[in-house]
């Protein structure tokens, strides 16, 4: 019972990593339509930017924490502008094609000035005990994340929700051309939307530097998993990746624990969940079909 | 008087011994060397997961070699026109394989250093049959190489998965728990080291109690199922031993540090090991671990030495696979010089069944059977962070293993 509740505990925390950066992917493609395939490396840049602020300046992991996601923000707003605007007027692909390309660019110069093997980064030490839950216990680092992940979905969830700038958003995502017709200027929300995304990602990051290698490839790594889970949980749908995001992780995590004698089954479910959802619901388990146009 | 005398006959015996040298190959041929140079080929890994224990820095140790055995020779060197030709493999057999043709065929190398990834390292020992050029591999550890791939032009020079799990496996159960519990990465590399560290363990009178393939490459970074495993099998491990490499060893140690499983009396040992992994870890993350080193910069004297050299080429302390690239280079030059032509097969002659003592190779010998060049290997314990006195001084030698006992006995599976 304590290893099934342990195993379940871990999958949670493991799927708190994909929520963040499936949300982060499900804002930005239901405001700019652009499926942003550099958001592993902004994840990279997070915890690599962790690593450089702590091994190079002294700055701990608490200030890392606030830091990196606003400066990755401020980037990938930057971006937006610079670029990704531009190309969102023709084909989805060029924008494919483009960060695709960022990604490549942004792996490589940090692969040329800290080179490929992994950079060292400790568990803040405030965080580095265990918590013990009477039934099992569990690292102090995990419950964090944990419970900080969960909060901010719900914060990200009331603000949505409950406020004026996500009535906008929601609005823009789920029908674009008719907010428009109702007088709102959703283009000024598509810079702001866009970094939002990349700093949960750069978030993700700054959380993953204590318990995951720090290395450009990291986010290369994870990126084809979180992909699963978006298009699980619905393209563009922000419940729908956060849910699918911690229900992926849960999966992956029994499997491991339970299915370890079938290690081709163990390491494809969340694929092969994937297949089933397309099958069943092409537009993921909580999106909505696109209305032909 | 009497000193001048030894002079003589000292230059007398060098000059015989030239004599001969230069005289051999010239009666068989009209040209001593192909071109009237030599050139070494360094195919490895120059991006990816193994750039950093070897890669560019290889080329550099290689140079170090061209470098020092010019001084050495002066004059008397068969040539001074030696050169170096890199490429990088990057881990695909396909991009190895074709570089290695190029290599031979059209930038004229008479020897391919290096290629680690195991898949790789083989394409290429079936290159080096086919062209009949020498090969000598560092980076890999499969034992195919000296086992049913050996080829007469193929020889296997650092490691191997029999030299890993031998030492690391037999000491750790002895000293430390009988009771193991192995993971390993599901592929190739990952299942052949669990195979040899069973063997091992249970020569050794232990046994294990579990193993685990986990998915290679694993995803999710994730291990917690595995490591949450390990203290709640029957009997209970004494050992975690974990055959992950590079990346994915980074991620097993830092959650087995974070679930604590040294407190509940489970051991870590690693597999394979490089210097470069234990600094990316810091050594605080890895006090106590044991594992099987080839070599040690900070050894002795002699590796000391050289190492301060390597240092000022490179900003960094080397890995037993840069000294080992010296070695070979360098042993390979001797032999060429000996021999007085670059012919592979005069050249593979003088290497067979010779007894060497260099920098990485101690009480090393050049095993003509299988082509397995077989050194004393060391079993190493990470130091305690407290304990590290200067950068890159991360482990102490516990256990100098014993060249005829670090590697196994010539395959019968070998037929050069």
């Amino acid at each position: 019972m304590s290893g099934f509740l342990q195993n379940t505990f871990n999958g949670l925390v493991g799927g708190a990593f994909y929520a963040l950066l499936a949300l982060g992917l499900a804002v930005i493609f239901g405001m700019l339509r652009v499926v942003n395939f550099a958001h592993g490396a902004f994840y990279m840049l997070g915890a690599f930017g962790a690593y450089v602020l702590l091994a190079e300046a002294g700055v701990p992991f608490w200030a890392a924490l606030v830091i990196m996601p606003l400066a990755l923000g401020l980037l990938g707003m930057v971006l937006e502008r610079a670029v990704i605007h531009r190309l969102t007027r023709l084909d989805p692909l060029y924008n494919f094609l483009l960060t695709f390309g960022l990604t490549l660019i942004l792996q490589d110069l940090v692969k040329s000035r800290y080179g490929v093997q992994s950079s060292p980064y400790a568990t803040p030490a405030e965080l580095s005990g265990t918590v013990d839950f009477g039934l099992f216990d569990f690292p102090t680092y995990r419950v964090f994340i944990l419970g900080f992940t969960v909060l901010l979905c719900v914060a990200v969830w009331w603000v949505l929700g409950r406020t004026r700038v996500g009535m906008v958003v929601r609005a823009a995502t789920e029908r674009p051309e008719l907010t428009r017709a109702f007088g709102i200027d959703v283009g000024r929300w598509v810079t702001p939307v866009f970094g939002f995304g990349i700093a949960l990602a750069g978030l993700a990051g700054v959380l993953a530097a204590p318990m995951r290698a720090v290395n450009p490839l990291m986010g290369a790594d994870l990126i084809i998993v979180v992909f699963a889970v978006v298009v699980i949980g619905g393209l563009g749908s922000i419940f729908g990746s956060v849910a699918a995001g911690f229900g992926i992780g849960l999966i992956q995590a029994w499997g491991e624990a339970y299915l370890s004698d079938f290690p081709i089954v163990s390491q494809t479910v969340v694929f092969v969940v994937m297949a089933a959802v397309l099958l069943w619901r092409p537009a993921g388990l909580f999106g909505r079909e696109e209305a032909p146009a | 008087m009497r000193r001048s005398v030894g002079v003589a006959a000292a230059s007398a015996a060098v000059l015989v011994v030239a004599g001969c040298g230069g005289g051999g190959p010239q009666s068989g041929g009209d040209q001593k060397l192909t071109g009237d140079k030599i050139v070494l080929g360094v195919l490895n890994d120059q991006s990816g997961a193994y750039s950093e224990l070897s890669g560019r820095n290889s080329v550099k140790a290689v140079e170090m070699a061209i470098a020092d055995f010019k001084a050495k020779y002066g004059d008397k060197a068969v040539t001074k026109n030696i050169s170096v030709e890199t490429a990088d493999h990057q881990n695909k057999p396909d991009v190895a394989n074709s570089k290695a043709q190029e290599m031979y065929d059209r930038k004229g190398v008479d020897a391919i250093l290096d290629v680690p990834t195991s898949s790789a390292a083989l394409k290429v020992a079936d290159v080096a049959k086919e062209k009949k050029k020498l090969y000598f591999n560092i980076g890999a550890a499969t034992t195919d190489l000296t086992g049913k791939s050996c080829n007469k032009y193929t020889f296997h020079y650092a490691y191997d998965t029999y030299m890993l799990a031998h030492g690391t496996g037999t000491v750790t159960t002895e000293q430390v728990g009988k009771n193991w519990y192995i993971l390993y990465p599901n592929y190739a590399f990952g299942q052949d080291m669990e195979k040899s560290f069973s063997a091992a363990i249970t020569a050794a009178g232990g046994q294990v109690v579990g193993k685990d393939g986990a998915p290679f490459p694993n995803t999710s970074g994730d291990y917690s199922s595995f490591l949450l495993k390990a203290p709640t099998l029957n009997p209970k491990p004494q050992v975690l031993g974990t055959m992950q490499a590079g990346a994915e060893l980074v991620n097993v140690v830092k959650q087995y540090n974070e679930f604590k499983l040294r407190d509940k009396g489970v051991g870590l040992a690693v597999g394979l090991m490089f210097i470069t992994d234990i600094h990316s870890l810091t050594p605080a993350a890895l006090a106590g671990t044991t594992y099987t080193d080839a070599w040690y910069w900070n050894f002795d004297q002699q590796n000391r030495e050289w190492a301060d050299k390597f240092q000022k080429e490179t900003g960094t302390r080397p890995s037993f696979a840069h000294a080992a690239n010296y070695s070979a280079a360098m042993q390979y030059l001797e032999a060429v010089q000996a021999a007085g032509t670059d012919d592979a097969d005069t050249v593979i002659k003088g290497l067979e069944g010779k007894e060497v003592n260099d920098l990485f190779l101690r009480n090393g010998k050049i095993r003509a059977e299988d082509h397995r060049v077989i050194h004393d290997a060391y079993l190493a314990q990470v130091k305690p962070q407290a304990e590290v006195s200067e950068p890159w001084d991360y482990v102490k030698i516990l256990k100098t293993i014993p060249a005829a006992e670090a590697f196994r006995a010539p395959s019968a599976d070998c037929k050069m």
